[in-house]
């Protein structure tokens, strides 16, 4: 295992010619691209929970497709230079989810996909939830909830300060806009203009012991942001071609939050929409069945 | 009254506020954050000269440390001015999370602690925030003891390499540091020497230290005074050199369970178990009261202190 984690150039060069692909194809065969490249990620977020024998699997297959669609389409970022102080931010404020991140960042060329087999290993700087300075492209130590949109505000206001052309871009989960903080954060980012800014909520209804809207209900979640001032734009969290147009909309001087309508556990039938599926670790046979579905 | 407690008194807030203003003219990444304590963190001529780099979040202390972290990231040098209690309670996992677990350069002020709120209550008053925070890893906690040592310690600060508080006294205080004397984290200033008892003081707490020295000198009793300004990292040998005198009193504007008094003794039951004697506020929420009478209530007087030392080396002595 090692300790200190470095980009892997092989991989890098691919991610880079799949996005120099995927920019020049048209709409239609664009989205065949990213959804070929979703289901590649899929696989190995499967293969890497059965071996490290811990996850959030469920919002992990939720949250694939955002992810593949913003490092395959959306961001400005440089594998090999993580820090590039020019670099558009990726913040995963639903930090258990952290497989799907280390897997796209892998995919990427941030790490290597090798690194993988280390996922939540004694002593791996792969921890079960992100941890910044020990992997490269993570932007901050997440995993309690409620702290990924604040973070995100401050990079976005930082950078507009600067005049800088960064766009800032937070994944949220829905059960985790219960927290509070959330809604100071979005209240800021309304009152500052951070039109660079862009939030996707992980809207897969589901949280870790119940349905949301049983638990704590959302709705109406647009309304909720739009009346807090930001843009809102609902789109099928799967669905890579409505993921690219919300992501490519013109910014309006508002921050912007794209509702993604997701299942969680999709693309393996029997996770889809079960709560039981939040964190629960398929057994090597039910790995070997979700490998083999149609889906994947 | 000694010379001490009869010399000019100043609000620190005043020296932070005219440091950060110097600062910021120095260097443009540096800005302020604060949770509409613009008046109360002595932000006015910041938000005059610099309205740009004043970050106000309202009042939303977890989003007002997120942003800060965030600010970081994206290149600037935060400074982080609101009341301690609500900074150090109210977004206590974002500092433990966001600045120190993320590795953040963002300062945060604490201001107005201990009891400085007085009559305003326990729920203004901030005596946890040396427990809370001395429990979390990759922070730095400086308590700056008079006007000179604060305005070094926000220089400092500013040069940083990671997440730091700065608790930053209302309570007017004596100067007492050396002018000029640039902040050294985690190293103590004697300020008077003595062998045969050592006073191990912070903040507000340092000049009252001072003068019950000068007390226990009208009997023979030699007190070494320590300014301990740095909280974490403790200076293990500044302390351990305290030991050799025999006996230890620590004295703080906080509460005795987890802050300086336990710091020191931690290190001294393991390498050089001396008499010890730990003041500050006992597990009790402060009754109504001014702030220097809640001071005296509590036993924070240089008299109680110069008695407890006295204490102190009776058992040792017996």
């Amino acid at each position: 295992m090692t300790n200190t984690l470095g980009s892997d150039p092989h991989a890098a060069n691919a991610w880079s010619r799949r996005r120099a692909a995927i920019a020049a194809a048209p709409p239609a065969e664009r989205a065949a691209l990213l959804a070929a490249e979703a289901r590649a990620a899929r696989r190995d977020i499967v293969r890497t929970i059965g071996h490290a024998r811990l996850g959030h699997i469920g919002g992990d297959l939720s949250i694939i497709d955002v992810l593949t669609t913003l490092y395959n389409g959306v961001l400005h970022v440089t594998p090999e230079e993580p820090e590039w102080p020019a670099r558009d931010r990726l913040v995963l404020s639903k930090g258990h989810c952290s497989c799907a991140l280390y897997v796209t960042l892998a995919r990427a060329g941030f790490i290597s996909r090798s690194d993988l087999a280390d996922f939540a290993a004694d002593l791996s700087p792969l921890n079960g939830h992100p941890a910044h300075g020990k992997v490269p492209g993570v932007e901050f130590s997440t995993g309690p909830l409620g702290h990924g949109l604040s973070e995100a505000v401050g990079v976005a206001l930082g950078t507009k300060l600067q005049a800088g052309s960064s766009r800032v871009y937070v994944v949220l989960g829905d059960g985790e806009l219960q927290e509070g903080s959330n809604w100071e954060a979005a209240m800021a980012a309304a009152q500052y203009g951070l039109a660079n800014l862009v939030a996707t909520v992980d809207r897969n209804r589901l949280q870790q012991g119940a349905r949301t809207e049983e638990t704590n209900h959302l709705e109406p979640l647009a309304a909720k942001w739009a009346a807090f001032g930001w843009k809102v734009i609902e789109a099928d969290g799967h669905d890579h071609g409505q993921l690219l147009t919300a992501y490519r909309s013109e910014p309006d001087g508002r921050p912007a939050v794209v509702i993604a309508h997701t299942v969680k556990g999709k693309g393996v039938s029997f996770m889809e929409d079960r709560v039981e599926w939040h964190h629960k670790v398929p057994t090597e046979d039910q790995v070997s069945q979700a490998l083999a579905e149609p889906a994947q | 009254m000694t010379e001490l407690a009869a010399s000019e008194l100043f609000d620190c807030r005043v020296a932070f506020a005219e440091t950060l203003l110097e600062l910021a003219a120095e260097d443009h990444r540096i800005v302020a954050v604060c949770n509409d304590s613009v008046g109360s963190s002595n932000l006015v001529g910041f938000k005059e000269r610099y309205p740009d780099r004043l970050v106000n979040v309202g009042i939303a202390e977890q989003n007002m440390v997120g942003v800060a972290a965030g600010l970081a990231n994206a290149g600037l040098v935060p400074f982080v001015c609101a009341a301690a209690p609500f900074l150090t309670g109210r977004a206590l996992e974002q500092i433990k999370a966001d600045v120190a677990y993320s590795g953040y350069h963002v300062v945060l002020c604490g201001m107005s602690p201990g009891m400085a709120y007085g009559q305003l209550g326990a729920t203004h008053h901030s005596i946890e925030d040396l427990s809370w925070l001395r429990a979390i890893a990759d922070l730095d906690i400086v308590v700056p003891a008079d006007p000179q040592q604060t305005a070094q310690a926000v220089r400092w600060a500013a040069a940083a390499r990671r997440g730091a508080f700065l608790r930053i006294p209302r309570f007017k205080v004596p100067a007492i540091s050396e002018p000029h004397s640039p902040f050294r984290l985690g190293q103590a200033d004697v300020l008077r020497e003595g062998s045969d008892i050592a006073i191990i003081a912070a903040g507000s707490m340092v000049s009252r230290a001072l003068e019950a020295a000068a007390q226990l000198q009208a009997d023979d009793i030699g007190a070494r005074v320590l300014n301990m300004a740095t909280i974490s990292p403790i200076d293990r040998d500044a302390i351990l050199a305290a030991a050799e005198t025999g006996a230890i009193v620590t004295v703080e504007e906080a509460t005795v369970t987890g802050g300086l008094g336990s710091a020191v003794a931690s290190l001294v039951v393991e390498c050089r178990p001396v008499p010890m004697r730990i003041l500050g506020i006992p597990r009790a929420f402060a009754p109504t009261g001014s702030a220097g009478f809640l001071l005296e209530y509590f036993g924070l007087t240089a008299d109680h202190i110069a008695q407890e030392a006295r204490k102190v080396l009776a058992r040792r002595h017996g």
